[in-house]
């Protein structure tokens, strides 16, 4: 016990040596950095060397599956950020929380992050639901959040900076593409029964009969977990659809396309397109019993940009060959270089500046998917995406849209 | 008839039977290894969910190494992988017992605790060996499709497999119970555990084992449940309330219940489902299990007890 105590004093004295070494030439290098009390007028926690973020996503419970990705990205982003110097010439550090799946917890530790921490960012959460329990906190605290999943919209609050579509970005220009190129006249609609997939079935709704007067044949919503497809295949078959067109998430989404492709429907021989599998999900419904269906997403992991393929590189350098990269992945990753352009852009480490800069409309990343443009509305300007899925779990991209500004409150709908 | 020809309604009463059918024996399945453990020993078995993601895995596992090592024998390795899956669950559940289960046989109530916080670290062991993505077995093609009866009747294969397991699983768990020797001790210590004991059963062994064939079967039927739906580290919670649904509706103590209630359960819920939503459904089905329930609280088939 004694030696050991000793071994970890020295090693934390090498490992203070290696920091003020660190510090003199990164003083050096960044002359011209901005003094502590200049950058950091509101207790945040900011150093001379150092700028202390959040990670909160559940690495534990039902959501971890799902999550797993986005804190990976994170993470990723926050290397490569500080292998060029930083933010404001202060390197990134990271304080992780577990959210557990639980959405009280979310809030308490999102709590914890911003009054015991001092974060100056937080980057996070993953369902509406998550998102939703952490925002009265990061409003009353003044704190910011990083949202990388695509979501249903009718929300733009000033401390969220929503890194993921919201439901008008996805939902329209997908409705369109498959319209025009499959002739869609019949949609069949299911989702997951909670607030995202009503949401945006209920703005696919309304499009469809409105706008592509088509005719909805059904319309049904599954319970969260279940996993009994049978009779609902079923009614599928009788109606007919031109079209399925689907958000069932979590393992039931599983369950669903293993059953319809026992029930014998394939991408052969009907058309379906997906709000919510992408390369994480295909990795565990199976690309084979994917094949030929379609997923409307702003990011594949096959796109053939250099950008991407440096992205995708570097991800499978940090987390493993087998790791997949999705959509909400490549969100989160955006995160913390789009709140690095924001505080680089203010000048400023502090909240309201930090948001003030975000509000410009100036802020721009070039992103893996392509260069993404930060609306005064807290939302990116994008493209979308359609992938036809093949065997191997990843999708080819069959149709890129231009870019399409973010509405988090269409009207009409 | 509202617009369908008559051959599409033939073909989809044929297809939603085989869907009823089908639910029934997946309920089956989920519920034997819980009603055996309930019903015989009067444990609550929380971790039930969790011995189905052991088989479930152990699929996974198989899958894996066939594909790497002996690629010729991917389209037959599943059922040696399901055998396997009942070994490793039941190897699993003896030493549950053997730890913890058999210290709290007279605080059921702890039981039930103690096998929840089981649960959990079960979960988060499956999190740190394989991740907290589910994962996708790799499933032999043959297992996958659907066996085109006629032009317009597909009847998925995957749930005849699972079909065929139950049957199997059902007719051998039936003749253990009421056909050979180790049955006749359970059944013995079920009815009455001291004159059990006093006329020479082990009961305590007689308990160990009963627990982990119980188990056993929870990984035989995660390891079927891979056909259709998912593999991750928390599968398994996906299934635990509709088993103790079935178990409960069932008579706890029952085997005969167990398979009664599966059915009808399985059978409201599928035509249910059709006719109404899918959420309706399930409601509509639990109003009336509940209400069956308010009127016989033992269960559609109540039996003696463990005194």
């Amino acid at each position: 016990m004694k030696n050991r105590w000793k071994v970890n004093q020295w090693r934390h004295a090498v490992v203070a040596a290696m920091g003020v070494a660190l510090s003199v030439t990164m003083a050096n290098s960044f002359a011209a950095k901005p003094p502590t009390s200049q950058v950091n007028t509101t207790g945040l926690a900011v150093t001379d060397d150092t700028v202390t973020v959040g990670i909160l996503h559940s690495l534990t419970g039902t959501m971890a599956i799902s999550e797993t990705g986005a804190q990976e990205a994170e993470k990723l982003a926050i290397a490569q950020i500080n292998a060029e110097g930083g933010v404001l010439g202060r390197k990134i550090k990271y304080i992780q929380e577990d959210g557990a799946s639980d959405w009280p917890t979310f809030a308490e530790k999102a709590k914890k992050l911003l009054e015991d921490n001092h974060v100056a960012a937080i980057m996070g959460c993953w369902t509406s639901a998550s998102r939703k329990a952490v925002l009265p906190v990061l409003e009353r605290d003044n704190g910011l959040l990083y949202y990388p999943t695509f979501y249903e919209g009718l929300e733009e609050s000033k401390n969220v900076i929503y890194t993921g579509q919201e439901a008008t970005q996805q939902v329209f220009a997908g409705l369109d593409w498959v319209a025009k190129t499959k002739h869609a006249k019949t949609f069949y609609l299911i989702g997951s029964d909670y607030i995202w997939p009503r949401t945006t079935m209920k703005l696919a709704r309304e499009y469809i009969t409105r706008v592509l007067h088509g005719k909805i044949v059904g319309e049904e919503y599954a319970a969260l977990g279940s996993t009994q497809f049978g009779s609902t295949i079923n009614k599928i078959r009788l109606k007919r659809p031109d079209v399925i067109y689907a958000a069932v998430v979590g393992g039931s989404n599983v369950a669903w396309f293993k059953q319809l492709k026992a029930a014998g429907i394939t991408g052969k021989k009907q058309t379906l397109l997906t709000l919510s599998v992408t390369e994480d999900e295909a990795h565990g419904i199976g690309g084979e019993n994917l094949v030929g269906f379609y997923s409307a997403m702003k990011y594949f992991q096959s796109l053939d940009t250099p950008e991407n393929k440096k992205f995708v590189a570097e991800f499978k350098k940090m987390w493993g060959k087998d790791a997949p990269i999705g959509d909400v992945t490549q969100a989160a990753y955006e995160g913390p270089w789009i709140w690095k352009a924001a505080v680089e852009k203010a000048g400023s480490f502090d909240t309201d500046k930090v948001v003030k800069a975000e509000q410009s409309g100036t802020i721009t990343f070039d992103a893996p998917e392509g260069k993404v443009y930060l609306e005064p509305n807290h939302h990116l300007k994008t493209r979308l995406r359609i992938g036809e899925w093949r065997a191997d779990g990843q999708a080819d991209i069959v149709y890129t849209s231009d870019y399409i500004m973010p509405n988090p409150f269409p009207k009409g709908y | 008839m509202f617009g369908y020809s008559l051959s599409d309604l033939g073909s989809i009463v044929v297809m939603q039977g085989f869907s009823g059918l089908s639910l029934f024996s997946v309920l089956l399945l989920m519920a034997l290894g819980l009603a055996i453990i309930f019903g015989q020993m009067g444990v609550i078995n929380m971790a039930h969910g969790e011995f189905m993601t052991i088989g479930a895995y152990t699929i996974y596992v198989f899958g894996k190494v066939t594909q790497q090592y002996f690629p010729a024998l991917l389209p037959y390795y599943f059922f040696f992988a399901i055998i396997a899956a009942f070994a490793i669950a039941f190897l699993v559940g003896y030493l549950v017992e053997y730890l913890i289960i058999r210290h709290l046989y007279k605080r059921p109530l702890d039981t039930l605790l103690a096998t929840w916080g089981l649960s959990l670290i079960m979960q988060q062991i499956f999190r740190s060996i394989f991740g907290g993505r589910e994962v996708s077995p790799n499933l032999p093609d043959w297992l996958m499709g659907s066996w085109a009866v006629t032009d317009t009747i597909d009847i998925p294969i995957n749930g005849m497999v699972v079909m065929a397991v139950t049957i199997v699983v059902t007719g051998a768990v039936i003749g253990f119970l009421y056909k050979s020797r180790w049955g006749l001790k359970v059944r013995a210590t079920t009815q009455n555990r001291i004159m059990a004991g006093s006329v020479g059963i082990n009961t305590k062994k007689v308990d160990r084992m009963t627990f982990a064939v119980g188990c056993g079967i929870a990984g035989i039927a995660g390891a079927a449940f891979t056909t259709i739906a998912s593999t991750g580290p928390t599968s398994g919670s996906q299934y635990i309330v509709q088993t103790f649904l079935v178990v409960v509706f069932g008579g706890a103590t029952s085997l005969l219940g167990a398979i009664a209630s599966a059915f009808s359960i399985a059978q409201a819920q599928s035509i249910l489902t059709f006719f109404l939503t899918n959420a309706m459904g399930k409601v509509v089905t639990l109003l009336v299990v509940i209400g069956i329930l308010m009127m016989k609280p033992e269960g559609l088939f109540a039996s003696k007890v463990r005194k």
